[in-house]
């Protein structure tokens, strides 16, 4: 566990980075189920646009559902999620609103092997939002160049590093013009010398005002860049709080617990 | 000069070249046929059996063989000594009845305009960097409609009865028809046994379990005799077209379960990712799922279609007249029969280059589609 949790310096200071009163994510008293097991318990959340927002927990503790049921990859049993202003529902085309206005970065990468770097980035906005080849390679390019590995275009993701596979991840989410960001702990399988270079594209897309959901126990970027840290464990919301609160004086025995784990080992 | 035995500075050591037995011809002779006692006598023993046997088959059927006579008694006359090598006069004045079948003489051409355009069809099929591709896999889906007028008649051409069809002309029918439709068929069934939907998954494991549990004969015959008990008296429909469509959904059956073990080796992150980028279930599929399941189902996929082909040759026990039937046939022939040896010969030469053509294509796919993963 150390190396996942380790604080990684962050370079570049995090300049003023505003928050609007529009909302982004909302989530109502919502519950999940796994069979019998009680995953979400009465989870309620409000995520302004240009918040940015960052889960720990212990493992298990079902972060990874709560932000999968954001874009619906988990179907939630109870309660109301609204999206850049669309319920979730059965209704694909709210599913399908939904999905092209979310992004997500996942801890395996889950990029296409067989398609180049350049094809994975492009192909959303090929068939997603009917660009043409070109428009959408020329996005997927200046992209890459943000994540700052243009040169690997025309590589299959086979023949990356796990850091520049994440990158690739990232740049492929944003090609689609996200709203909104959610991030499953999209460093916790990268070698301890390819996280920062993931975690720099992270602060800088969180400095261009992108509404951002971290699962991460990257403590050192959620000083940095969060405006709420959410602790959770067994399926609930156990605390939230701005991160010099939540890290200086935290309230719960639970997370004062989780987070003498995670920072003193 | 350079040498491995000379002494440098640590750190100062520079590349060099391996030693001469362990490259070229003779690294490569020590590393394969004699790198041990039991690889060198494996090695002797190859030698040994091919020296013993390739030239005597070469005699027999190259250098010894009689290519034109009149009858068997002429082969054998010409020869050193009766029946010491093949006769192929035989094949040669069967020729176009192991070609055509039956088919009117006057009217071959069709075929062989037929066969033609099937070449110009499969072309952009199998070469992906051919310009033009587009507007060529648009003329390859139009081709089995033109190909079937071709061969048919009406429209303006004299028609033909499909029992006139015969020999090599309908095994490539049967194949290729078989091979077409039962791929984009088999991935229907596939995704259809992997369905959320109860009904859906259902259908398709029924139908899948229903035709694997039955042998391509018995479905031949279902084919032949009983199907006129379910259709109205007086309907006709052609034998060939039962049997294609018989074979088409055996073969799709089979291609089902490939590619099903196909799609179970892609990791869920793939649809989760494909989900997560807006793309909805179709797009998702062919863009992401197909082409990677597909990719993996090449060794079995191609597997099936040669099976298939060679399956092609039971239809001669419900009466058509594939190559090995015409063989049969010409066999019955009192002034060549005795020949059956060059007959078989002939027909399993055909099969093999078929088939084996298709085992190279699809190594050289598995090598093109490796993208490092
Ligand atoms: N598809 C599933 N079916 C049944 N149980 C599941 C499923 N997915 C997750 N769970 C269970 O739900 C609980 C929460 O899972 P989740 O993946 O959300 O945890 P997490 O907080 O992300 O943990 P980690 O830090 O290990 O990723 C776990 O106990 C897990 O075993
Ligand atoms: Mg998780």
């Amino acid at each position: 566990m150390s190396d996942a949790v380790q604080e990684h310096e962050v370079r570049e200071p995090a300049t003023q980075m505003t928050v609007g009163d529009e909302v982004a994510v909302e989530m109502n008293a919502v519950h999940k189920w796994y069979g019998q097991f009680h995953v979400l318990k009465d989870i309620n959340l409000t995520v302004n646009s240009g918040e940015r927002i960052v889960i720990c927990g212990p493992s298990g503790s079902g972060k990874s559902t709560l932000i999968r049921c954001i874009n619906r990859l988990e179907v939630h049993q109870k309660g109301d999620i609204i999206v850049d202003g669309v319920k979730l529902t059965n209704d694909l085309k709210n599913i399908e609103h939904v999905r092209r206005e979310v992004g997500m970065v996942f801890q395996a990468f889950n990029l296409f092997p067989h398609l180049t770097v350049l094809e994975n980035c492009a192909l959303a906005p090929i068939w997603v939002r009917n660009m043409s080849r070109d428009e959408a390679e020329e996005i997927a390019m200046q992209y890459l160049e943000r994540v700052k590995i243009p040169e690997q275009a025309l590589k299959y993701p086979g023949q990356l590093s796990g850091g520049q596979q994440q990158r690739v991840a990232i740049a492929r989410s944003l090609c689609m013009s996200p709203k909104i960001m959610l991030f499953d702990e999209p460093t916790s399988a990268l070698d301890p010398e390819m996280i920062s270079e993931v975690l720099d594209v992270m602060v800088g897309l969180a400095e261009s005002g992108m509404t951002m959901l971290c699962v991460t126990h990257e403590m050192g970027f959620a000083r940095r860049v969060a405006n709420r840290v959410m602790f959770m464990d067994g399926g609930e919301i156990i605390e939230q709080n701005d991160p010099e609160n939540f890290f200086n004086n935290p309230q719960s025995d639970r997370t004062k617990l989780f987070l003498s784990q995670i920072l003193h080992n | 000069m350079t040498d491995a035995s000379q002494n440098y500075e640590t750190g100062q050591h520079p590349d060099l070249p391996p030693p001469l037995s362990e490259v070229g011809i003779l690294g490569w002779l020590k590393h394969n046929l004699f790198s041990s006692p039991l690889n060198t006598v494996m090695t002797i023993l190859a030698i040994w059996f091919l020296w013993a046997f390739i030239p005597p088959v070469l005699d027999w059927m190259l250098f010894d063989a009689v290519w034109s006579a009149d009858s068997r008694k002429e082969c054998w006359a010409l020869m050193e000594e009766p029946e010491g090598a093949a006769c192929w006069a035989f094949i040669k004045s069967r020729f176009s009845l192991f070609i055509y079948g039956f088919y009117p003489e006057a009217s071959r051409w069709r075929v062989d305009l037929s066969f033609v355009l099937l070449v110009l069809a499969v072309l952009p099929v199998l070469v992906d960097k051919m310009p033009g591709r587009k507007f060529g896999l648009i003329y390859a889906i139009a081709f089995p409609f033109i190909a079937g007028w071709l061969l048919v008649g009406g429209l303006g051409l004299e028609p033909v009865e499909t029992d006139q069809f015969g020999g090599i002309m309908l095994t490539i029918i049967i194949g290729v028809t078989g091979i077409s439709f039962s791929l984009p068929l088999g991935i229907l069934l596939a995704l259809g046994r992997r369905s959320s939907m109860p009904v859906l998954k259902m259908l398709s494991i029924m139908f899948i379990e229903f035709i694997r549990g039955v042998p391509l004969i018995a479905l031949l015959f279902i084919a032949s005799s009983m199907l006129n008990f379910f259709l109205p008296p007086g309907t006709v429909f052609d034998l060939l077209l039962r049997v294609l469509i018989m074979v088409t959904l055996f073969s799709a059956a089979y291609i089902a379960e490939v590619i099903r073990g196909g799609l179970q080796a892609i990791p869920r992150g793939q649809y989760e990712a494909a989900d997560s980028l807006g793309l909805n279930f179709a797009k998702a599929q062919i863009l992401i799922i197909m082409p990677q399941a597909l990719k993996i189902s090449i060794p079995g996929i191609v597997n099936s279609f040669i099976g298939l082909f060679k399956d092609t040759t039971l239809v001669l026990i419900i009466g058509m007249l594939d190559p090995l039937g015409i063989g049969r046939a010409s066999l019955a022939d009192a002034d060549w029969s005795g020949l059956a040896r060059e007959v078989y010969l002939f027909i399993a030469m055909f099969f093999f280059i078929c088939c084996f053509g298709m085992a190279r294509y699809s190594l050289y796919l598995e090598k093109k589609l490796h993208t490092g993963h």
